[in-house]
């Protein structure tokens, strides 16, 4: 127990291990950033065309070019993220001349995450009111349109909601890249914890990216809650105003997904 | 004027085709509030929707001034949805845009300039008396309000035609009333021609100036609303307008007559006359009437009495009334 506190000390008050932790978290963060912001984009594309290109969709597209996608979606979800990324790694190589590093773990994450981040928005895309879109149609509105000006702009707490929660997954996807070869937190974790049985510095960096979680998930909520407008209580009883804005504020905080955690 | 013409639409289910509508043929003329009527099922939501195409009619027309918009390319047809509004039970405001965002849609969908669009979402706000919500957002609002707020968004394309599917069956009745009143004084104002789907006779009395009945499919009646509720003529159209059906006295009687009143005259004092005139007594078998724009409409049974030249005496009284109609119901079973 001494041993592990001595090691969590070191880990704190050692200038070197200092430095260590610092660039483990600003690898973990800009990986983490850069991977999250170009999955969320492959994602919302995906997203968008398993929403809009299907048979009763606003701009239905050929039914074999959707199987494909789906198909393709599906088998990128079910492989286990630990083998999809070691079966990755080699793929990207040549584009970024290393297989090994943070940069190295930013592209095969994005391919894993991509597929999840894509399911997640479709599920928001579709929680959008089949009536709005009739309405939408109603008056004259492009497929294009549709999709801007009303599909996405309806639905985006949700998908604010779901990229808070694709953040996290890669951040923790990242934190498991350190086992074949990529860094930040993740790697320093396994390499003292797992490899050195260093316990006290492997808990010093859990517990960081522990509260980068707690930081992301918190603010993300908070955006996404901030830019919801809808109240989703359909008891349609007339308040006041002030009784009105609780109710609001209640109501968001229950429409915010169980996939957030 | 819309013109439907032989539409039918059939949709094909898991246990065979079903025809919704089967050959359907309307004129709308221009400046009309024209009610479509019907039992839930009988195809009013799919028929009005059928006059913007968006249900696709299996076979027929559909003519807006002439022309056929079964022909359209895709992007003519948006551009002639443009001038055919739609407004709906469930409002389908956008709720992540305020009630004024709301109302410049359609326009920013048109290409109008924001800071123009603005200016009028704010003049169709005070017409349709919400001035003071501009920027609040739809969940903020009674279901009225969200529905006045549909109806400036509907306007806002400037259109010709206004279709309303069931717009007030989520109100209270109050509520109904004034938007009941909102859509007559648009379409008074701005000669816009209203179709009105409802399941509510009481809807089409408010307002309508003329009225067709649905029934499964079928449109089975259709003119003018005086000449649609003082006499329907199908099964479909009394069951309708006379949902109650006529209540009968126990007595026995010897011949049963029906009275139409087709505005002007009233009940009560035809009957009272009716005695005093002629000397004539008679039951009132069942009695279905109605105030339609301030004229009495509705249709009574009258039992006779057995005595012949009583009876015909009776008859002769009514039938030199003005504004009633007379006819016998030859066998009549209480
Ligand atoms: N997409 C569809 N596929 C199959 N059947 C349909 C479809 N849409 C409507 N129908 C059928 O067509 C008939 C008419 O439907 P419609 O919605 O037009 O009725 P309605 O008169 O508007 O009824 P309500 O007053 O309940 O709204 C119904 O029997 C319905 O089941
Ligand atoms: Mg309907």
């Amino acid at each position: 127990m001494d041993k592990f506190l001595n090691q969590m000390m070191a880990a704190l008050t050692e200038p070197a291990m200092q430095q260590e932790m610092l660039n483990g978290i600003w690898e973990t963060l800009y990986s983490t950033a850069a991977a999250t912001v170009l999955a969320c984009l492959l994602g919302l594309i995906l997203g968008v065309i398993l929403v809009a290109g299907e048979k009763e969709g606003v701009r239905p597209l050929p039914g074999p070019l959707m199987k494909f996608i789906n198909i393709v979606i599906n088998i990128l979800r079910s492989v286990p993220f630990l083998i999809l990324m070691m079966m990755l790694l080699p793929v990207f190589k040549p584009l970024i001349g290393t297989s090994i590093g943070t940069p190295a773990a930013i592209l095969p994450l994005v391919v894993a995450a991509a597929p999840f981040v894509a399911r997640l928005v479709e599920t928001s895309l579709r929680e959008v009111d089949k009536g709005v879109i009739e309405a939408a149609q109603s008056m004259g509105c492009t497929p294009f349109q549709i999709i801007w000006k009303v599909i996405l702009p309806e639905s985006k707490p949700g998908l604010v909601a779901g990229f808070v929660t694709a953040l996290i997954t890669i951040l923790g996807y990242g934190s498991m890249a350190g086992f074949i070869g990529g860094g930040g937190l993740g790697k320093i974790a396994i390499n003292y914890g797992y490899n050195k049985y260093n316990y006290g510095v492997m808990f010093v960096a859990v517990v960081l990216i522990v509260i980068l979680v707690q930081v992301f998930q918190t603010i993300g909520t908070k955006i996404a809650v901030s830019l919801d407008h809808r109240i989703t209580d359909k008891g349609g009883k007339r308040r006041s105003k002030k009784e009105t804005l609780g109710k609001i504020k209640e109501n968001k905080n229950k429409s915010i997904p169980n996939g957030m955690r | 004027m819309i013109e439907l013409k032989h539409l039918s639409k059939v949709f094909p289910t898991a246990d065979g085709d079903f025809e919704a509508l089967s050959d359907i043929n309307l004129t709308i003329g221009d400046g009309d509030i024209f009610g479509i009527v019907g039992m839930s099922g009988a195809g009013k939501s799919t028929l009005v929707r059928c006059i913007n195409l968006l249900e696709r009619p299996t076979q027929g027309e559909v003519l807006i001034d002439g022309e056929n918009l079964m022909d359209l390319s895709p992007a003519r047809l948006r551009q002639t949805r443009r001038s055919i509004s739609m407004i709906f039970q469930q409002f389908n405001l956008l709720m992540q845009r305020t009630c004024l965002k709301n109302i410049c849609f359609p326009m920013e969908i048109a290409g109008v300039p924001a800071a123009e669009a603005k200016k009028r979402a704010l003049e169709y706000l005070d017409i349709v008396g919400l001035p003071d919500k501009a920027n609040a957002y739809p969940a903020q609002l009674s279901g009225g309000q969200k529905q006045r707020i549909a109806i400036a968004r509907a306007l806002a394309s400037n259109p010709k035609v206004l279709l309303c599917d069931e717009a007030t069956s989520a109100l209270d009745p109050t509520t109904t009333r004034s938007i009941l009143k909102l859509i007559q004084d648009i379409n008074r104002r701005l000669g816009i021609t209203v179709v009105v789907i409802t399941h509510e006779m009481a809807v089409v009395e408010e307002i309508c100036t003329h009225v067709a009945i649905l029934d499964h499919g079928h449109m089975v009646e259709t003119g003018t609303v005086e000449e649609v509720f003082s006499n329907p003529k199908t099964e479909a159209g009394r069951r309708l307008v006379f949902p109650e059906g006529a209540r009968i006295d126990q007595f026995p009687v010897a011949s049963v007559v029906r009275v139409v009143f087709n505005g002007g005259s009233s009940y009560e004092p035809l009957i009272a006359s009716l005695a005093i005139d002629c000397g004539v007594k008679v039951n009132i078998l069942g009695a279905d009437t109605r105030n339609v724009n301030g004229k009495a409409f509705g249709s009574m049974l009258l039992g006779l009495p057995e005595d012949k030249s009583e009876a015909a005496k009776a008859m002769n009284y009514l039938r030199a009334q003005q504004d009633v109609s007379v006819e016998e119901v030859p066998d009549y079973h209480g």
